[in-house]
Protein backbone atom coordinates (compact mmCIF):
# COMPACT_ATOMS: atom_id res chain seq x y z
CA UNK A 1 0.00 0.00 0.00
CA UNK A 2 3.06 2.30 0.93
CA UNK A 3 3.35 2.18 -2.74
CA UNK A 4 1.55 5.33 -3.42
CA UNK A 5 3.84 7.00 -2.22
CA UNK A 6 6.31 6.26 -5.22
CA UNK A 7 6.56 8.34 -7.97
CA UNK A 8 6.35 5.13 -10.12
CA UNK A 9 2.78 4.44 -8.73
CA UNK A 10 2.14 8.10 -10.04
CA UNK A 11 3.69 7.61 -13.19
CA UNK A 12 1.99 4.52 -14.24
CA UNK A 13 -1.41 5.37 -12.76
CA UNK A 14 -1.42 9.65 -12.56
CA UNK A 15 -2.60 10.40 -15.83
CA UNK A 16 -5.81 7.65 -15.48
CA UNK A 17 -6.71 8.84 -12.00
CA UNK A 18 -6.60 12.43 -13.23
CA UNK A 19 -8.92 11.81 -16.64
CA UNK A 20 -11.10 9.40 -13.89
CA UNK A 21 -11.32 12.66 -12.02
CA UNK A 22 -12.43 14.87 -14.70
CA UNK A 23 -14.47 12.44 -16.07
CA UNK A 24 -16.30 12.19 -12.27
CA UNK A 25 -16.48 15.95 -11.90
CA UNK A 26 -17.69 16.38 -15.96
CA UNK A 27 -20.52 14.15 -14.88
CA UNK A 28 -21.44 15.51 -11.49
CA UNK A 29 -21.51 18.95 -12.77
CA UNK A 30 -23.42 18.28 -15.92
CA UNK A 31 -25.72 16.21 -14.05
CA UNK A 32 -26.17 18.41 -11.22
CA UNK A 33 -26.83 21.64 -13.50
CA UNK A 34 -29.47 18.97 -15.85
CA UNK A 35 -31.06 17.78 -12.39
CA UNK A 36 -31.83 21.11 -10.63
CA UNK A 37 -33.44 22.29 -14.06
CA UNK A 38 -35.62 19.51 -14.02
CA UNK A 39 -35.99 18.92 -10.27
CA UNK A 40 -36.15 22.84 -8.97
CA UNK A 41 -39.40 23.92 -10.53
CA UNK A 42 -40.58 20.44 -9.65
CA UNK A 43 -40.11 21.54 -5.83
CA UNK A 44 -41.77 24.55 -6.48
CA UNK A 45 -44.92 23.38 -8.06
CA UNK A 46 -45.15 20.82 -4.92
CA UNK A 47 -45.03 23.68 -2.85
CA UNK A 48 -47.42 25.92 -5.10
CA UNK A 49 -50.07 23.12 -5.66
CA UNK A 50 -49.69 21.54 -1.90
CA UNK A 51 -52.58 21.56 0.54
CA UNK A 52 -51.55 25.19 1.82
CA UNK A 53 -49.97 26.36 -1.08
CA UNK A 54 -50.52 29.52 -2.98
CA UNK A 55 -52.04 27.50 -6.08
CA UNK A 56 -53.73 24.70 -4.39
CA UNK A 57 -54.29 22.21 -7.13
CA UNK A 58 -54.89 18.41 -5.25
CA UNK A 59 -54.72 16.63 -8.81
CA UNK A 60 -51.84 17.86 -9.75
CA UNK A 61 -50.11 17.61 -6.54
CA UNK A 62 -51.09 14.05 -6.53
CA UNK A 63 -49.94 13.18 -10.44
CA UNK A 64 -46.40 15.20 -9.25
CA UNK A 65 -46.15 13.47 -5.92
CA UNK A 66 -46.57 10.07 -7.94
CA UNK A 67 -44.16 10.49 -10.33
CA UNK A 68 -41.49 11.85 -7.72
CA UNK A 69 -42.17 8.57 -5.48
CA UNK A 70 -41.95 6.33 -8.39
CA UNK A 71 -38.42 8.15 -9.44
CA UNK A 72 -37.16 7.81 -5.92
CA UNK A 73 -38.20 4.29 -4.94
CA UNK A 74 -35.94 2.95 -7.88
CA UNK A 75 -32.37 2.22 -6.84
CA UNK A 76 -30.27 3.75 -9.17
CA UNK A 77 -28.17 0.93 -10.78
CA UNK A 78 -31.83 -0.99 -11.63
CA UNK A 79 -33.16 2.86 -13.23
CA UNK A 80 -29.90 2.97 -15.50
CA UNK A 81 -30.41 -0.39 -16.78
CA UNK A 82 -33.99 0.05 -17.01
CA UNK A 83 -33.90 2.93 -19.24
CA UNK A 84 -30.89 2.26 -21.29
CA UNK A 85 -32.90 2.30 -24.75
CA UNK A 86 -33.78 5.90 -23.39
CA UNK A 87 -30.09 6.48 -23.04
CA UNK A 88 -29.65 6.08 -26.21
CA UNK A 89 -32.32 7.71 -28.19
CA UNK A 90 -31.31 10.65 -26.45
CA UNK A 91 -27.30 11.27 -26.14
CA UNK A 92 -26.38 8.32 -28.93
CA UNK A 93 -24.93 6.10 -26.50
CA UNK A 94 -25.66 3.53 -23.62
CA UNK A 95 -21.96 4.33 -21.55
CA UNK A 96 -19.76 6.56 -21.40
CA UNK A 97 -19.66 9.87 -19.53
CA UNK A 98 -22.41 10.79 -21.83
CA UNK A 99 -24.48 7.64 -21.09
CA UNK A 100 -24.21 7.89 -17.34
CA UNK A 101 -25.84 11.67 -17.40
CA UNK A 102 -29.15 10.39 -19.14
CA UNK A 103 -30.01 8.26 -15.70
CA UNK A 104 -27.52 10.27 -13.54
CA UNK A 105 -30.60 13.31 -14.38
CA UNK A 106 -33.54 10.64 -13.91
CA UNK A 107 -32.76 9.15 -10.80
CA UNK A 108 -31.56 12.70 -9.44
CA UNK A 109 -34.47 15.16 -9.89
CA UNK A 110 -37.22 13.83 -8.20
CA UNK A 111 -34.35 13.32 -5.18
CA UNK A 112 -33.98 17.48 -5.79
CA UNK A 113 -37.18 18.12 -5.89
CA UNK A 114 -37.69 16.88 -2.80
CA UNK A 115 -34.92 18.63 -1.31
CA UNK A 116 -36.33 21.22 -2.76
CA UNK A 117 -39.20 21.52 -1.37
CA UNK A 118 -38.22 20.95 1.90
CA UNK A 119 -36.29 24.09 1.55
CA UNK A 120 -39.07 26.45 0.60
CA UNK A 121 -41.57 24.67 3.02
CA UNK A 122 -39.46 26.25 5.70
CA UNK A 123 -39.82 29.61 4.08
CA UNK A 124 -42.25 31.05 6.53
CA UNK A 125 -45.67 31.56 5.85
CA UNK A 126 -46.28 34.73 7.78
CA UNK A 127 -43.86 35.85 4.77
CA UNK A 128 -45.66 34.69 2.15
CA UNK A 129 -48.91 35.66 3.08
CA UNK A 130 -47.64 39.39 3.38
CA UNK A 131 -46.54 39.78 0.34
CA UNK A 132 -49.93 38.53 -1.31
CA UNK A 133 -51.50 40.89 0.49
CA UNK A 134 -49.36 43.70 -1.03
CA UNK A 135 -49.85 42.34 -4.32
CA UNK A 136 -47.92 39.86 -5.29
CA UNK A 137 -48.53 37.42 -7.97
CA UNK A 138 -47.61 33.81 -8.04
CA UNK A 139 -44.71 34.12 -10.25
CA UNK A 140 -43.72 37.61 -7.91
CA UNK A 141 -44.00 35.47 -4.72
CA UNK A 142 -41.67 32.38 -6.48
CA UNK A 143 -38.91 34.90 -7.22
CA UNK A 144 -38.76 37.27 -5.20
CA UNK A 145 -39.72 35.53 -1.76
CA UNK A 146 -39.44 31.47 -2.21
CA UNK A 147 -36.08 31.27 -3.80
CA UNK A 148 -34.33 34.48 -2.18
CA UNK A 149 -35.66 33.60 0.99
CA UNK A 150 -35.11 29.92 1.01
CA UNK A 151 -31.30 30.48 -0.75
CA UNK A 152 -29.26 29.58 2.19
CA UNK A 153 -31.24 26.49 2.60
CA UNK A 154 -31.35 25.67 -0.77
CA UNK A 155 -27.35 25.68 -1.02
CA UNK A 156 -27.13 23.39 2.16
CA UNK A 157 -29.81 21.14 -0.02
CA UNK A 158 -27.46 21.38 -3.28
CA UNK A 159 -24.17 20.10 -0.88
CA UNK A 160 -26.31 16.68 0.01
CA UNK A 161 -27.78 16.51 -4.23
CA UNK A 162 -24.32 16.55 -5.73
CA UNK A 163 -22.54 14.72 -3.42
CA UNK A 164 -25.68 11.91 -4.09
CA UNK A 165 -24.61 12.13 -7.48
CA UNK A 166 -21.13 11.75 -6.84
CA UNK A 167 -22.11 8.43 -5.21
CA UNK A 168 -24.44 7.41 -7.99
CA UNK A 169 -21.46 7.85 -10.69
CA UNK A 170 -19.71 5.72 -8.88
CA UNK A 171 -21.93 3.39 -9.14
CA UNK A 172 -22.16 4.06 -13.52
CA UNK A 173 -18.71 3.55 -13.22
CA UNK A 174 -19.40 -0.25 -12.95
CA UNK A 175 -21.66 -0.40 -15.84
CA UNK A 176 -19.03 1.23 -18.12
CA UNK A 177 -19.72 5.33 -16.89
CA UNK A 178 -15.72 6.13 -16.95
CA UNK A 179 -14.78 8.07 -13.47
CA UNK A 180 -12.91 7.04 -10.36
CA UNK A 181 -15.87 4.65 -9.47
CA UNK A 182 -14.82 2.66 -13.10
CA UNK A 183 -10.83 2.56 -12.15
CA UNK A 184 -11.92 1.17 -8.29
CA UNK A 185 -13.69 -1.60 -9.87
CA UNK A 186 -11.05 -2.37 -13.08
CA UNK A 187 -7.85 -1.75 -11.55
CA UNK A 188 -8.62 -2.24 -7.33
CA UNK A 189 -10.86 -4.93 -8.31
CA UNK A 190 -10.63 -6.82 -11.55
CA UNK A 191 -6.97 -6.49 -11.86
CA UNK A 192 -6.23 -6.37 -8.09
CA UNK A 193 -4.44 -3.45 -7.53
CA UNK A 194 -5.47 -2.19 -3.70
CA UNK A 195 -3.16 0.88 -3.77
CA UNK A 196 -5.60 1.87 -6.66
CA UNK A 197 -8.57 1.31 -4.52
CA UNK A 198 -7.36 2.61 -1.65
CA UNK A 199 -6.62 6.08 -4.01
CA UNK A 200 -9.72 6.39 -5.55
CA UNK A 201 -11.65 5.99 -2.16
CA UNK A 202 -9.21 8.81 -0.64
CA UNK A 203 -9.85 10.83 -3.78
CA UNK A 204 -13.88 10.51 -3.44
CA UNK A 205 -13.55 11.03 0.32
CA UNK A 206 -11.39 14.23 -0.47
CA UNK A 207 -14.21 15.32 -2.91
CA UNK A 208 -16.92 14.87 -0.61
CA UNK A 209 -15.33 17.05 2.15
CA UNK A 210 -14.55 19.75 -0.42
CA UNK A 211 -18.32 20.26 -1.71
CA UNK A 212 -19.50 19.97 1.80
CA UNK A 213 -17.10 22.71 3.22
CA UNK A 214 -17.67 24.67 -0.10
CA UNK A 215 -21.63 24.57 0.13
CA UNK A 216 -21.85 25.03 4.46
CA UNK A 217 -19.60 27.81 3.80
CA UNK A 218 -21.30 29.84 0.91
CA UNK A 219 -25.11 28.83 2.82
CA UNK A 220 -23.51 30.42 6.15
CA UNK A 221 -22.17 33.33 3.69
CA UNK A 222 -25.40 34.13 2.25
CA UNK A 223 -27.48 34.16 5.33
CA UNK A 224 -28.96 37.15 6.47
CA UNK A 225 -30.83 35.66 9.50
CA UNK A 226 -27.38 35.05 11.61
CA UNK A 227 -25.23 38.33 11.82
CA UNK B 1 -69.36 61.94 9.75
CA UNK B 2 -67.05 61.71 7.04
CA UNK B 3 -67.19 59.00 4.59
CA UNK B 4 -67.24 55.24 5.02
CA UNK B 5 -63.90 53.40 3.38
CA UNK B 6 -64.79 49.72 4.21
CA UNK B 7 -68.44 48.44 4.17
CA UNK B 8 -69.39 45.12 5.40
CA UNK B 9 -72.75 43.50 5.16
CA UNK B 10 -74.27 40.12 5.91
CA UNK B 11 -70.64 38.92 5.93
CA UNK B 12 -70.44 35.28 6.73
CA UNK B 13 -67.27 32.77 6.61
CA UNK B 14 -67.27 29.35 7.13
CA UNK B 15 -64.37 27.02 7.75
CA UNK B 16 -64.85 23.28 6.22
CA UNK B 17 -67.66 21.83 5.64
CA UNK B 18 -70.61 19.13 7.80
CA UNK B 19 -69.72 18.23 10.94
CA UNK B 20 -66.67 19.60 11.63
CA UNK B 21 -67.47 23.41 9.91
CA UNK B 22 -66.55 26.33 12.36
CA UNK B 23 -68.79 29.12 12.02
CA UNK B 24 -65.40 31.89 12.25
CA UNK B 25 -67.76 34.51 11.48
CA UNK B 26 -71.72 34.98 11.31
CA UNK B 27 -73.42 37.56 9.40
CA UNK B 28 -70.99 41.44 10.66
CA UNK B 29 -72.15 44.41 9.36
CA UNK B 30 -69.55 46.85 9.47
CA UNK B 31 -68.78 50.66 8.46
CA UNK B 32 -65.30 52.40 9.05
CA UNK B 33 -64.98 55.97 8.01
CA UNK B 34 -62.55 57.58 6.25
CA UNK B 35 -59.77 58.56 8.31
CA UNK B 36 -60.42 57.07 11.83
CA UNK B 37 -59.00 54.53 13.66
CA UNK B 38 -61.48 51.43 14.90
CA UNK B 39 -61.13 48.68 16.47
CA UNK B 40 -61.59 45.10 16.18
CA UNK B 41 -61.74 43.11 19.56
CA UNK B 42 -62.38 40.21 21.29
CA UNK B 43 -60.65 37.01 22.66
CA UNK B 44 -58.41 34.57 20.93
CA UNK B 45 -60.58 32.67 18.35
CA UNK B 46 -63.24 34.83 18.13
CA UNK B 47 -62.52 35.37 14.36
CA UNK B 48 -60.86 38.81 14.25
CA UNK B 49 -57.90 37.35 12.12
CA UNK B 50 -60.44 36.27 9.57
CA UNK B 51 -62.69 39.26 9.51
CA UNK B 52 -59.46 41.65 9.23
CA UNK B 53 -58.32 38.91 6.05
CA UNK B 54 -61.48 39.45 4.53
CA UNK B 55 -61.26 42.99 4.04
CA UNK B 56 -58.33 42.11 1.40
CA UNK B 57 -59.45 39.14 0.22
CA UNK B 58 -56.92 36.89 1.99
CA UNK B 59 -59.49 35.27 3.01
CA UNK B 60 -62.28 34.37 0.61
CA UNK B 61 -66.19 34.80 2.82
CA UNK B 62 -68.38 32.08 2.11
CA UNK B 63 -71.20 35.21 1.96
CA UNK B 64 -71.76 38.74 2.04
CA UNK B 65 -70.30 41.95 0.39
CA UNK B 66 -67.05 44.15 0.77
CA UNK B 67 -66.60 47.33 -0.21
CA UNK B 68 -63.33 49.00 -0.14
CA UNK B 69 -62.13 52.68 -0.65
CA UNK B 70 -65.46 53.00 -3.03
CA UNK B 71 -64.94 49.44 -5.10
CA UNK B 72 -66.41 46.33 -3.88
CA UNK B 73 -64.00 43.66 -3.60
CA UNK B 74 -66.72 40.77 -3.34
CA UNK B 75 -70.46 40.73 -3.22
CA UNK B 76 -73.63 38.57 -3.64
CA UNK B 77 -75.12 37.01 -7.10
CA UNK B 78 -77.89 35.48 -6.13
CA UNK B 79 -77.37 32.61 -3.32
CA UNK B 80 -73.41 32.96 -5.22
CA UNK B 81 -70.50 34.93 -3.59
CA UNK B 82 -68.67 36.93 -6.49
CA UNK B 83 -65.19 38.23 -6.38
CA UNK B 84 -63.05 40.62 -8.47
CA UNK B 85 -60.55 39.03 -10.46
CA UNK B 86 -57.13 37.91 -9.43
CA UNK B 87 -55.92 41.02 -11.48
CA UNK B 88 -57.37 43.43 -10.27
CA UNK B 89 -57.33 42.37 -6.77
CA UNK B 90 -53.59 42.38 -7.02
CA UNK B 91 -54.37 46.25 -7.40
CA UNK B 92 -57.08 46.72 -4.92
CA UNK B 93 -54.25 45.34 -2.13
CA UNK B 94 -52.18 48.46 -3.04
CA UNK B 95 -54.60 50.51 -1.35
CA UNK B 96 -55.00 48.39 1.62
CA UNK B 97 -52.02 47.14 2.91
CA UNK B 98 -51.08 44.88 6.38
CA UNK B 99 -48.86 44.64 9.27
CA UNK B 100 -48.62 41.59 11.32
CA UNK B 101 -47.75 40.26 14.58
CA UNK B 102 -44.94 38.50 13.59
CA UNK B 103 -44.05 41.44 11.17
CA UNK B 104 -43.42 39.45 8.54
CA UNK B 105 -40.25 40.40 6.92
CA UNK B 106 -37.94 39.37 3.94
CA UNK B 107 -35.07 38.37 6.44
CA UNK B 108 -32.53 37.87 3.31
CA UNK B 109 -33.05 41.54 2.76
CA UNK B 110 -32.12 44.90 4.18
CA UNK B 111 -34.75 46.86 5.69
CA UNK B 112 -34.41 49.55 2.30
CA UNK B 113 -35.06 46.40 0.27
CA UNK B 114 -38.12 45.15 2.42
CA UNK B 115 -39.65 48.82 2.11
CA UNK B 116 -38.56 48.69 -1.89
CA UNK B 117 -40.69 45.54 -2.16
CA UNK B 118 -43.70 46.26 -2.96
CA UNK B 119 -43.11 49.49 -5.42
CA UNK B 120 -40.87 46.30 -6.78
CA UNK B 121 -44.06 44.14 -7.42
CA UNK B 122 -45.54 47.68 -9.13
CA UNK B 123 -42.84 48.17 -11.24
CA UNK B 124 -41.67 51.76 -10.05
CA UNK B 125 -38.25 52.44 -11.41
CA UNK B 126 -35.34 51.58 -9.20
CA UNK B 127 -34.28 54.77 -8.63
CA UNK B 128 -37.82 55.76 -7.28
CA UNK B 129 -38.36 53.54 -5.25
CA UNK B 130 -34.97 53.41 -3.28
CA UNK B 131 -35.50 57.34 -2.78
CA UNK B 132 -39.29 56.45 -1.55
CA UNK B 133 -38.29 54.11 0.31
CA UNK B 134 -35.48 56.22 2.37
CA UNK B 135 -38.10 59.19 2.45
CA UNK B 136 -40.82 56.12 4.77
CA UNK B 137 -37.57 54.81 6.77
CA UNK B 138 -37.16 58.39 7.66
CA UNK B 139 -40.74 58.76 8.28
CA UNK B 140 -40.53 55.77 10.94
CA UNK B 141 -37.46 56.98 12.46
CA UNK B 142 -35.39 53.94 10.92
CA UNK B 143 -33.09 55.93 8.13
CA UNK B 144 -29.94 54.69 10.13
CA UNK B 145 -31.38 51.32 9.35
CA UNK B 146 -31.73 51.42 5.74
CA UNK B 147 -28.59 48.83 5.26
CA UNK B 148 -29.18 46.62 8.64
CA UNK B 149 -30.84 43.15 8.26
CA UNK B 150 -34.41 42.44 10.28
CA UNK B 151 -31.84 39.88 12.10
CA UNK B 152 -30.14 43.14 13.84
CA UNK B 153 -33.51 45.01 14.37
CA UNK B 154 -35.60 44.61 17.92
CA UNK B 155 -39.12 43.76 17.33
CA UNK B 156 -39.92 47.37 17.65
CA UNK B 157 -37.57 48.60 14.91
CA UNK B 158 -38.81 45.28 12.92
CA UNK B 159 -42.47 46.61 12.88
CA UNK B 160 -41.37 50.22 12.24
CA UNK B 161 -39.90 48.67 9.56
CA UNK B 162 -43.06 46.97 8.46
CA UNK B 163 -44.93 50.19 8.65
CA UNK B 164 -42.55 51.18 6.37
CA UNK B 165 -43.13 49.12 3.94
CA UNK B 166 -46.99 48.96 4.08
CA UNK B 167 -47.08 52.51 3.42
CA UNK B 168 -45.23 52.40 0.37
CA UNK B 169 -47.92 52.21 -2.46
CA UNK B 170 -49.57 54.67 -0.54
CA UNK B 171 -52.51 53.30 0.92
CA UNK B 172 -55.72 54.20 1.90
CA UNK B 173 -56.36 51.32 4.70
CA UNK B 174 -53.71 50.03 6.84
CA UNK B 175 -55.14 47.03 8.57
CA UNK B 176 -53.21 46.11 11.98
CA UNK B 177 -53.57 42.52 12.78
CA UNK B 178 -51.91 42.35 16.74
CA UNK B 179 -49.44 44.02 15.21
CA UNK B 180 -47.96 45.34 19.12
CA UNK B 181 -49.09 41.86 20.49
CA UNK B 182 -45.44 40.60 20.32
CA UNK B 183 -44.17 43.74 21.94
CA UNK B 184 -43.04 44.71 25.72
CA UNK B 185 -45.77 48.12 26.70
CA UNK B 186 -42.63 50.40 25.58
CA UNK B 187 -42.96 49.68 22.66
CA UNK B 188 -46.29 49.52 21.93
CA UNK B 189 -46.62 52.26 23.12
CA UNK B 190 -43.96 53.80 20.88
CA UNK B 191 -45.80 51.82 17.79
CA UNK B 192 -49.26 52.91 18.55
CA UNK B 193 -48.43 56.71 18.85
CA UNK B 194 -46.48 56.12 15.09
CA UNK B 195 -50.04 54.67 13.82
CA UNK B 196 -51.41 57.82 15.49
CA UNK B 197 -49.30 60.20 13.72
CA UNK B 198 -49.60 58.52 10.49
CA UNK B 199 -53.38 58.92 10.51
CA UNK B 200 -53.09 62.27 11.47
CA UNK B 201 -50.50 63.24 9.11
CA UNK B 202 -51.05 60.68 5.96
CA UNK B 203 -55.23 60.34 6.36
CA UNK B 204 -54.64 56.53 6.36
CA UNK B 205 -57.11 55.05 7.87
CA UNK B 206 -56.81 52.47 10.31
CA UNK B 207 -58.28 49.38 11.65
CA UNK B 208 -56.36 47.66 14.75
CA UNK B 209 -56.89 44.01 15.46
CA UNK B 210 -56.68 43.34 19.20
CA UNK B 211 -56.95 41.41 22.18
CA UNK B 212 -56.20 44.45 24.69
CA UNK B 213 -58.58 46.78 26.12
CA UNK B 214 -55.28 49.09 26.46
CA UNK B 215 -54.57 49.50 22.73
CA UNK B 216 -58.47 50.55 21.92
CA UNK B 217 -58.31 52.87 24.71
CA UNK B 218 -54.99 54.26 23.30
CA UNK B 219 -55.77 55.50 19.70
CA UNK B 220 -58.86 54.14 18.39
CA UNK B 221 -62.56 56.37 17.80
CA UNK B 222 -64.81 53.49 17.72
CA UNK B 223 -64.75 50.05 18.34
CA UNK B 224 -66.11 46.67 17.49
CA UNK B 225 -66.68 43.70 20.08
CA UNK B 226 -66.28 40.27 18.24
CA UNK B 227 -67.20 37.29 20.12
CA UNK B 228 -67.47 33.47 18.59
CA UNK B 229 -67.82 35.08 15.19
CA UNK B 230 -70.19 38.13 15.62
CA UNK B 231 -70.44 41.18 16.79
CA UNK B 232 -71.08 41.65 19.91
CA UNK B 233 -71.41 45.62 20.08
CA UNK B 234 -69.88 48.23 18.92
CA UNK B 235 -70.10 52.05 19.16
CA UNK B 236 -67.74 54.78 20.19
CA UNK B 237 -64.53 53.83 22.55
CA UNK B 238 -65.90 56.26 25.53
CA UNK B 239 -70.12 54.85 25.24
CA UNK B 240 -68.08 50.91 25.41
CA UNK B 241 -65.98 51.72 28.10
CA UNK B 242 -68.34 53.50 30.37
CA UNK B 243 -71.09 51.09 29.65
CA UNK B 244 -70.14 47.91 28.12
CA UNK B 245 -73.54 46.17 27.56
CA UNK B 246 -72.53 43.15 27.19
CA UNK B 247 -71.13 40.31 28.95
CA UNK B 248 -67.92 40.28 26.56
CA UNK B 249 -68.15 43.90 27.06
CA UNK B 250 -67.94 44.22 30.83
CA UNK B 251 -65.29 41.14 30.53
CA UNK B 252 -62.64 43.09 28.42
CA UNK B 253 -63.43 46.22 29.45
CA UNK B 254 -62.62 45.01 33.07
CA UNK B 255 -59.99 42.59 32.68
CA UNK B 256 -60.12 41.93 36.19
CA UNK B 257 -63.57 41.49 36.71
CA UNK B 258 -65.95 42.03 39.48
CA UNK B 259 -67.72 39.20 40.46
CA UNK B 260 -71.38 40.00 40.88
CA UNK B 261 -72.32 36.42 42.86
CA UNK B 262 -70.05 36.96 45.86
CA UNK B 263 -72.31 39.82 46.72
CA UNK B 264 -74.60 40.02 49.12
CA UNK B 265 -76.79 43.45 49.12
CA UNK B 266 -80.39 43.10 48.90
CA UNK B 267 -80.54 45.40 45.62
CA UNK B 268 -77.47 46.04 43.33
CA UNK B 269 -77.44 48.49 40.79
CA UNK B 270 -74.45 49.24 38.71
CA UNK B 271 -73.72 52.97 37.64
CA UNK B 272 -71.41 53.73 35.07
CA UNK B 273 -69.49 57.48 34.16
CA UNK B 274 -69.92 58.98 31.31
CA UNK B 275 -67.55 61.14 30.90
CA UNK B 276 -68.03 64.06 33.85
CA UNK B 277 -65.32 65.91 35.60
CA UNK B 278 -63.02 62.76 37.47
CA UNK B 279 -63.39 63.98 40.93
CA UNK B 280 -67.29 63.99 41.80
CA UNK B 281 -67.62 62.77 44.99
CA UNK B 282 -70.72 61.03 44.44
CA UNK B 283 -70.83 58.47 46.99
CA UNK B 284 -69.98 61.09 49.71
CA UNK B 285 -72.26 63.42 48.87
CA UNK B 286 -74.90 61.13 48.28
CA UNK B 287 -74.67 60.91 52.31
CA UNK B 288 -74.99 64.33 52.87
CA UNK B 289 -77.97 65.53 50.30
CA UNK B 290 -79.78 62.55 50.92
CA UNK B 291 -78.62 60.96 54.25
CA UNK B 292 -78.10 57.66 52.30
CA UNK B 293 -75.35 55.55 52.81
CA UNK B 294 -74.20 52.60 49.93
CA UNK B 295 -71.54 50.21 49.92
CA UNK B 296 -69.40 50.32 47.22
CA UNK B 297 -69.09 46.90 45.94
CA UNK B 298 -66.82 47.09 43.09
CA UNK B 299 -65.54 49.82 41.40
CA UNK B 300 -63.13 50.16 37.72
CA UNK B 301 -63.36 54.08 36.70
CA UNK B 302 -60.75 55.24 34.64
CA UNK B 303 -59.59 58.73 32.96
CA UNK B 304 -59.57 59.43 29.50
CA UNK B 305 -58.27 62.97 28.49
CA UNK B 306 -59.47 64.13 31.68
CA UNK B 307 -62.98 62.75 31.82
CA UNK B 308 -64.68 60.05 34.40
CA UNK B 309 -65.15 56.69 32.38
CA UNK B 310 -66.12 53.05 33.79
CA UNK B 311 -68.54 51.60 36.43
CA UNK B 312 -69.09 50.88 39.61
CA UNK B 313 -71.50 48.47 41.23
CA UNK B 314 -73.34 49.98 44.38
CA UNK B 315 -75.06 47.98 46.90
CA UNK B 316 -78.40 49.86 47.88
CA UNK B 317 -79.68 50.18 51.64
CA UNK B 318 -81.72 47.44 52.74
CA UNK B 319 -84.68 50.10 53.63
CA UNK B 320 -86.66 50.28 50.28
CA UNK B 321 -87.54 54.01 51.10
CA UNK B 322 -83.99 55.02 51.29
CA UNK B 323 -82.98 52.33 48.68
CA UNK B 324 -85.28 54.67 46.16
CA UNK B 325 -84.47 57.84 47.23
CA UNK B 326 -80.53 57.09 46.35
CA UNK B 327 -81.51 55.42 43.00
CA UNK B 328 -83.36 58.75 42.25
CA UNK B 329 -80.58 61.12 43.17
CA UNK B 330 -77.89 59.00 41.70
CA UNK B 331 -80.29 58.70 38.21
CA UNK B 332 -80.61 62.94 38.31
CA UNK B 333 -76.85 63.48 37.82
CA UNK B 334 -75.26 64.69 34.58
CA UNK B 335 -73.42 61.92 32.75
CA UNK B 336 -74.31 58.66 34.67
CA UNK B 337 -76.42 55.80 33.97
CA UNK B 338 -77.76 53.96 36.52
CA UNK B 339 -79.05 49.94 35.61
CA UNK B 340 -80.00 47.34 38.48
CA UNK B 341 -78.14 43.96 38.42
CA UNK B 342 -80.48 41.32 38.38
CA UNK B 343 -79.97 37.79 39.13
CA UNK B 344 -77.33 38.58 41.70
CA UNK B 345 -76.74 35.84 44.36
N1 LIG C 1 -57.83 28.30 7.79
C1 LIG C 1 -58.66 27.91 8.77
N2 LIG C 1 -59.23 26.68 8.74
C2 LIG C 1 -60.09 26.29 9.70
N3 LIG C 1 -60.45 27.03 10.75
C3 LIG C 1 -59.91 28.26 10.86
C4 LIG C 1 -59.00 28.77 9.87
N4 LIG C 1 -58.63 30.02 10.23
C5 LIG C 1 -59.29 30.28 11.37
N5 LIG C 1 -60.07 29.24 11.76
C6 LIG C 1 -60.95 29.18 12.93
O1 LIG C 1 -61.76 30.32 12.92
C7 LIG C 1 -61.91 30.84 14.22
C8 LIG C 1 -61.46 32.28 14.26
O2 LIG C 1 -60.07 32.35 14.07
P1 LIG C 1 -59.28 33.72 14.01
O3 LIG C 1 -59.92 34.61 13.04
O4 LIG C 1 -57.84 33.39 13.77
O5 LIG C 1 -59.45 34.29 15.47
P2 LIG C 1 -58.68 35.46 16.23
O6 LIG C 1 -57.81 36.17 15.25
O7 LIG C 1 -59.74 36.30 16.80
O8 LIG C 1 -57.88 34.80 17.31
C9 LIG C 1 -61.13 29.93 15.14
O9 LIG C 1 -62.02 29.00 15.70
C10 LIG C 1 -60.16 29.26 14.22
O10 LIG C 1 -59.85 27.99 14.70
MG1 LIG D 1 -55.70 36.45 15.21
Amino acid sequence: MLEIFTAAFWEKYGSLLLDGTIDTLIMVVISTIFAYLIGLPLGVLLVLTGDHGIWPHKNLNRVLTWIINIGRSLPFIILMIAIMDFTKLLVGTKIGVRGAIVPLVVSAAPFIARMVETSLAEVDAGVVEAAQSMGASIPQIVWKVYLPEAKPSLVLGGAISVITILAYTAIAGAVGAGGLGDLAIRYGYNRKVPSMMLVTVIFLIVLVQIIQFVFSRVSNRIDKRLK
Amino acid sequence: MSESIIQIQHLNKTFGTGETAVHALEDINLDIRQGEIFGIIGLSGAGKSTLVRCMNLLERPTSGSITVNGQRLAWMEGEKLTTISERELRLARRNVTMIFQSFNLLMQRTCLQNVCFPMELSGLPRQQQRKRAMELLDLVGLRDKADAYPAQLSGGQKQRVAIARSLATDPKVLLCDEATSALDPNTTASILTLLKDLNQKLGVTVVVITHQMSVIEEICSRVAILDGGVIAEQGRVEDIFSNPKTEIGRQLVYPGGVQIDRLHAARVIRIAFNGGSSDEPLIASLAIDCGVKVNILGADTRSIEGKAFGTMLLGLPEDPGDAAKALQYIRSQPNITVEEVENHA
